[in-house]
């Protein structure tokens, strides 16, 4: 299955059996009403769904222009979206008989977030995490290993997430038969960029309901940041047959020119690394770049293939945006709303006000608010003088 | 397939199928693109084929000791162009298959038709594309029929007949079977899953089989070739000696000369 030329398996011949019977075990519960029924349960009631469409009022007033109303996925638990994905993918390992997870991460948000859910359901879970990551983010490492989740730092390649990801592949090369991969984002071979939209389609889903409840219409726009893409594909896919416009903001880092950034879409080409085809920074042997953003949620040089395919098809546009207006819409909304923003989210509250000033007051702009800051405080506290 | 690396190539080597084959590897610019040349000299000596790896930033098939060399060669500087160049120079000395072995991603972005076409025109015999299933390969196979390149594809313990038998289709050369549900990396034995899978290959595929991963001593090439294997392939334990050279990247030549000196005892009964 693929989105246009964006996607495929792109993996060493021994993935592709594990990849076949993930694929068939997806494809047979996520329509079966034993699973729907459980996962929902897990959602709403340990998680916390549905998460609240707010209108924010002192926001749209200082901005002018169209109504903001913020998506409150940082009301969940963990604080990110990305429990959506590892409640449901993990709810499936334990469906398929596997009784180890291993995930990589960054930040280590998602890595967090299948920590919880190896614990919620009784799983041994590793996290691949790149030794520089591992020194950037202790608290994230301690969250981890309280939750009962073991850390495995890598040491290889340039010591970040894509590294993290391809050690988790040499891993799961090794232990396919007990153990599943739990991928963070809509990102790798198929079936995991179609499994994990699904799986966080819950937000558009929900969304669509909420608005049409508060503004008896769909939204003129929404805006989301794109790392990997999964909090962007999972408000935008609901809305993907709709006359909505859809704009991915990415991580301008210091500025797209000076080459610290992480704008795989806006300044990357097509390639192929971690299983798919779609849009990476590379230089032009193929060597895949390292990225910057404030963001380390947004740090990755790859993009999902969905993300590729809309991008072509002009269904969604995307932008980005640096450290700097990041930082500073995260300031603001903290401010007028008494909301902190992951520093991720603060990229699509960033853009969201741009664009928002142009349109009129009777439109309406929703945002995802993809998590909440207190996992930034320790790096804010030192690039905002307050 | 147009051609066939066993019969276009010439008689400065064994053929099959009276021989099996050795086939050896190391990543090409490890520690430097400047001694890539005389390893490649050392290993031609007692080698049937060579096995060249293209340089990657992600290289996730590979083990810890191959991924240090993909680190080495990418921090000394090395680039595609200069893969190539090192192979035509090497053919300026011999007629020995060079097999190059690479990710996807470098073959991507340069045009799959210009990489293969570059290639050829280098003189390399067959390629290697590691994350490059039979699925994803039309582009890649249509260029390959076109200059003439062979191609070889892996095979793993679980591949199931139906694939092996497309697997062996759309190589050319031969199959490589990995021998190990892991990465590339020397190891201590040969395990189980190898001999299976020899086994299964041999009654389904039409090509050569060459065994690798792990393979790093001469009774590991014995046991392999009385399994049943065409060729065997020895890649981390070599490497692992460029390595250990580190602070005289010169001699390092002498030393893969006598290792793989040694695994060519394997050969021999």
């Amino acid at each position: 299955m693929k989105f246009g030329e964006f996607g495929g398996q792109f993996v060493p011949e021994v993935l592709i059996p594990p990849l076949k019977e993930l694929e068939e075990a997806y494809e047979r519960l996520k329509d079966d009403k034993e699973f729907k029924r459980e996962l929902d349960y897990y959602l709403k009631v340990y998680a916390g769904r549905p998460t609240p469409l707010y209108f924010a009022r002192n926001l749209t007033e200082h901005v002018g222009g169209a109504k903001i109303y913020l998506k409150r996925e940082d009301l969940l638990h963990s604080g990110a979206h990305k429990i959506n994905n590892t409640i449901g993918q993990a709810l499936l390992a334990k469906k398929m008989g596997k009784t180890r997870l291993i995930a990589e991460t960054g930040a280590g948000q998602h890595g967090v977030a299948t920590a919880i859910a190896g614990a919620l359901f009784g799983m041994k879970t590793e996290v691949y995490m790149g030794s520089e990551d591992v020194e950037r983010q202790k608290p994230n490492v301690f969250r981890m290993k309280l939750l009962g989740a073991e850390v495995i730092p890598v040491h290889s390649g340039s010591r970040t997430l894509k590294d993290a990801i391809n050690e988790a592949l040499r891993d799961w090369v090794a232990t396919f038969e007990t153990t599943h991969y739990l991928i963070g984002s809509v990102v790798g071979p198929h079936p995991y960029p179609v499994m994990v939209r699904d799986f966080q389609s819950v937000i558009g889903k929900e969304t669509k309901r909420q608005l049409l409840e508060a503004e008896g219409t769909l939204p003129d726009c929404i805006v989301a940041c794109v790392g990997g893409g999964s909090n962007a594909m999972g408000i935008f896919y609901p809305f993907s047959r709709d006359k909505v416009r859809l704009i991915g903001v990415e991580a301008a880092g210091r500025g797209i020119e000076t080459g610290k950034h992480s704008a795989s879409l806006c300044a990357g080409k097509k390639g192929v690394l971690h299983g798919m085809l779609s849009y990476f920074l590379q230089d032009e042997d193929g060597q895949i770049a390292t990225t910057h953003s404030v963001a380390a949620g947004l740090d990755y040089p790859g993009v999902g293939p969905e993300h590729a395919w809309m991008k072509e098809t002009g269904r969604a546009e995307y932008v980005a945006v640096t450290d700097e207006e990041a930082l500073n819409a995260f300031a603001l909304l903290s401010k007028l709303e008494g909301i902190i923003p992951a520093l991720e989210s603060a990229h699509a509250v960033a853009y969201a006000v741009k664009v928002a000033g142009e349109m009129e007051k009777d439109e309406v702009v929703v945002v995802n608010l993809s998590g909440r800051g207190d996992k930034d405080l320790e790096i804010v506290m030192k690039l905002l003088k307050l | 397939m147009t051609t066939n690396m066993i019969e276009g190539q010439s008689k400065s080597y064994q053929s099959y199928p009276e021989t099996p084959w050795l086939v050896t590897f190391i990543t090409a610019g490890d520690p430097d693109v400047k001694y890539t040349l005389d390893y490649m000299l050392a290993l031609e000596k007692y080698s049937d084929v060579i096995e060249l790896g293209i340089p990657f930033s992600d290289p996730m098939a590979d083990g810890p000791t191959i991924q240090k060399a993909n680190v080495r060669a990418l921090k000394a500087g090395t680039k595609v162009r200069d893969v190539f160049n090192v192979v035509r120079e090497f053919r300026e000395h011999s007629e020995k298959p060079v097999v190059l072995m690479t990710y996807y991603n470098p073959v991507y972005v340069r045009g799959v038709d210009n990489f293969v076409k570059e290639a050829k025109e280098n003189g390399v015999s067959a390629m290697i594309v590691v994350d490059l299933p039979v699925e994803e390969s039309d582009p890649y196979l249509k260029a390959c029929e076109k200059y003439g390149m062979d191609t070889v594809f892996l095979a793993a313990p679980n591949t199931p007949e139906n694939r092996l038998r497309v697997i062996d289709e759309v190589s050319s050369a031969f199959v490589y079977l990995v021998s190990l549900y892991g990465t590339t990396g020397a190891r201590d034995k040969i395990p189980e899953t190898a001999f299976r899978l020899i086994e299964r290959a041999k009654k389904v595929c039409t090509k050569p089989v060459c065994v690798g991963f792990g393979v790093s001593k001469d009774e590991h090439v014995r046991e392999l070739v009385r399994a049943g294997a065409d060729g065997v392939v020895v890649g981390s334990a070599i490497v692992r000696i460029i390595e250990e050279s580190a602070d005289e990247p010169e001699l390092a030549v002498g030393r893969i000369e006598e290792f793989v000196k040694s695994l060519r005892n394997g050969l021999v009964d």
